[in-house]
């Protein structure tokens, strides 16, 4: 057995038996931050606090929602809404968060592609970045159909139908992933239990892994400059705490990071209250029914620009196209060629390529949630198109790019 | 040395046993995401044609999907190509067109437009004739028809039939 003193403090008592202090020094006191990063950066903290929120929110749900077909959707607009107090409340901030997270995600995502945050020792956090975007993706699809409404049952048929792989006709595997010929009984089950349990572990685990990812290469800067972080520590550490480029991750960087997550939290709060109807599709006030599709099926606004990067072609080469844009983003590491770590105003082509990526995504969101018509389409077709080329030029434009 | 060897080797039966043991779990989860018997054997669905209004869609269900059951009138069967009347359920003298009422793009329920005698898709602007033939694009085939068995004025659904079996051998369904 290990030998042990008497403790004089709680703290001390702690520290015998799990080395606290060793644990707050690693993670937070000697975790170092560069000085020389903006409120962008604070998007991580953002995102942690917004899955707090849809996890107590969800918990709160689940306490009266029933995953069962007759009862789902009467659990939700009645029970949730109109029985249980505050049950609105959490709604609402469980819809307006599902939402709202994937706009940080977002901008997360860009912040980082501006930068080049995920090169040079970086691409873990960037890969595993994207398994997060992914399993959220998933979470939110699967979270969708929990009201059993008219757009919950439409989007199910519709995404669990890109299962049969177009011409290679999987109608079985379709089948399968339903537990029936069309979505029913089994699906929302399954679903259900998706959403709850294993696609949230999936996400913590995730987000262990990406917390991780950025331990040893360290957050990037504003200009992409390399950072020697034991010396810059040693400095902080013997109190030439201006001179060094970095300070402590907590309290010191943390303290900024909760004010942008307080400004963040305002406009959370607004639109909680205020504007929730954004989150709330009319059409998924109607309950389930199979034999009558409403006749617009569209996804939520985050989901838009791929989903119109499926439309505008013919069913297979669109699930190429389709495939290719929920994968691509994974190879960015490996694609952009160039070895610059540094903000895209200071690369030259690339910076053309990135507003031209950012303008061309948004310009398939509003496509997305247009009807499929006339002009729509083609603006539609040709946005798609410019996404693929601008990713196979990627490679090309960053080859040559000069050193900054 | 020898000690080693024999960890190896008991490391190598403990892996494989946990490996099939591994292969059997994902066998038993594959099959308890199967579609349960009764959901499988809920999926005949019997319709008495002889009721049908001509250019009316009926639509009934089956194996939770809608089946369009379409009377045809005499003018259109005489506009018709051999193409579009190889699909036609045929009942005494009228024509019929009996097929899943999904786009075959992914899967949304197209509406019938009495006046054009056709079909049109909401989602993605798909269009298919009064045989359930796609003429314009997503969809990349013609609307499904489901297994059937005719039984005097009524048809089965879920069933083969002489006549599904005799399109089927005909190259009618893919």
């Amino acid at each position: 057995m290990a030998h042990f003193e008497k403790a004089n403090s709680l703290e001390e008592w702690l520290d015998q038996r799990l080395a606290i202090k060793t644990l707050r020094r690693v993670l937070a006191e000697e975790y170092w931050i560069p000085k020389n990063i903006n409120f962008l950066w604070a998007m991580g903290m953002v995102l942690a606090v917004t899955f707090g929120i849809l996890l107590v929110s969800g918990i709160f749900l689940l306490m009266y929602y029933q995953p069962n077909v007759k009862l789902a959707f009467d659990s939700v607009n009645y029970t949730i809404m109109k029985e249980v107090e505050f049950g609105w409340l959490w709604r609402h901030m469980h819809a307006v968060a599902a939402s709202v997270v994937f706009l940080i995600i977002y901008i997360h995502m860009f912040t980082g592609i501006y930068y080049g945050s995920y090169k040079k020792g970086r691409e873990l956090i960037w890969i595993s970045g994207m398994l997060l975007f992914v399993t959220f993706s998933a979470e939110a699809f699967s979270g969708y159909m929990l009201p059993w409404g008219q757009m919950s049952y439409w989007a199910g048929m519709v995404i669990t139908n890109l299962f049969s792989l177009g011409s290679l006709e999987l109608n079985g595997l379709v089948e399968w992933i339903r537990g029936d010929y069309v979505p029913g009984q089994a699906f929302l089950d399954r679903f259900f239990m998706l959403h709850v349990l294993l696609l949230p572990l999936v996400i913590m685990a995730l987000i262990g892994l990406h917390f991780g990812t950025l331990r040893i290469p360290h957050v990037n800067n504003q200009d992409g400059e390399e950072i020697d972080f034991d010396a810059e520590a040693k400095k902080y550490l013997e109190g030439k705490k201006k001179e060094s480029k970095v300070i402590r991750f907590a309290n010191d960087f943390m303290s900024k990071d909760m004010f942008v997550v307080s400004i963040f939290l305002i406009f959370y709060f607004y639109l909680v209250f205020w504007h929730f109807d954004f989150a709330m599709d009319p059409i998924n006030f109607d309950p389930a029914d199979g034999l009558k599709t409403p006749p617009h099926i569209y996804p939520e606004w985050y989901f838009l620009w791929s989903y119109e990067i499926l439309r505008p072609f013919p069913k297979d080469p669109g699930l190429v196209a389709f495939g290719f844009a929920q994968v691509i983003f994974f190879a960015l590491p490996f694609l952009d060629k160039s070895p610059n770590v540094a903000p895209a105003s200071r690369r030259g082509t690339f910076k053309y390529w990135f507003w031209l990526l950012l303008v061309d995504m948004i310009v398939l969101t509003v496509m997305g949630k247009l009807p499929p018509q006339g002009i729509y389409s083609t603006i539609g077709l040709v946005a798609a198109v410019v996404f693929i080329g601008l990713w196979v030029a990627l490679p090309f434009i960053t080859k040559n790019e000069k050193a900054v | 040395m020898a000690d080693n060897s024999r960890r190896d080797f008991m490391g190598k039966v403990f892996g494989g046993w946990a490996a099939l043991g591994g292969l059997g779990a994902l066998y038993a989860a594959k099959k308890t995401w199967d579609p349960l018997p009764s959901v499988k054997a809920a999926g005949f669905t019997r319709v008495d044609l002889s009721a049908a209004e001509p250019n009316v869609l009926n639509v009934e269900k089956w194996r939770g999907k809608p089946i369009f059951i379409l009377k045809k009138t005499p003018e259109m069967v005489a506009k018709q190509s051999k193409e579009e009347t190889a699909r036609d359920v045929i009942v005494g003298k009228d024509h019929f067109l009996v097929c899943i009422g999904l786009c075959t793009h992914l899967g949304c329920i197209p509406a019938y437009r009495p006046d054009k005698h056709d079909f049109k898709c909401a989602c993605h602007g798909g269009e298919f004739d009064a045989s359930g033939i796609n003429t314009l694009p997503p969809p990349p085939s013609p609307m499904v028809i489901p297994p059937f068995k005719l039984e005097g004025t009524t048809i089965v659904l879920g069933e083969e039939g002489p006549e599904y079996k005799k399109m089927k051998e005909a190259g009618v369904i893919a």
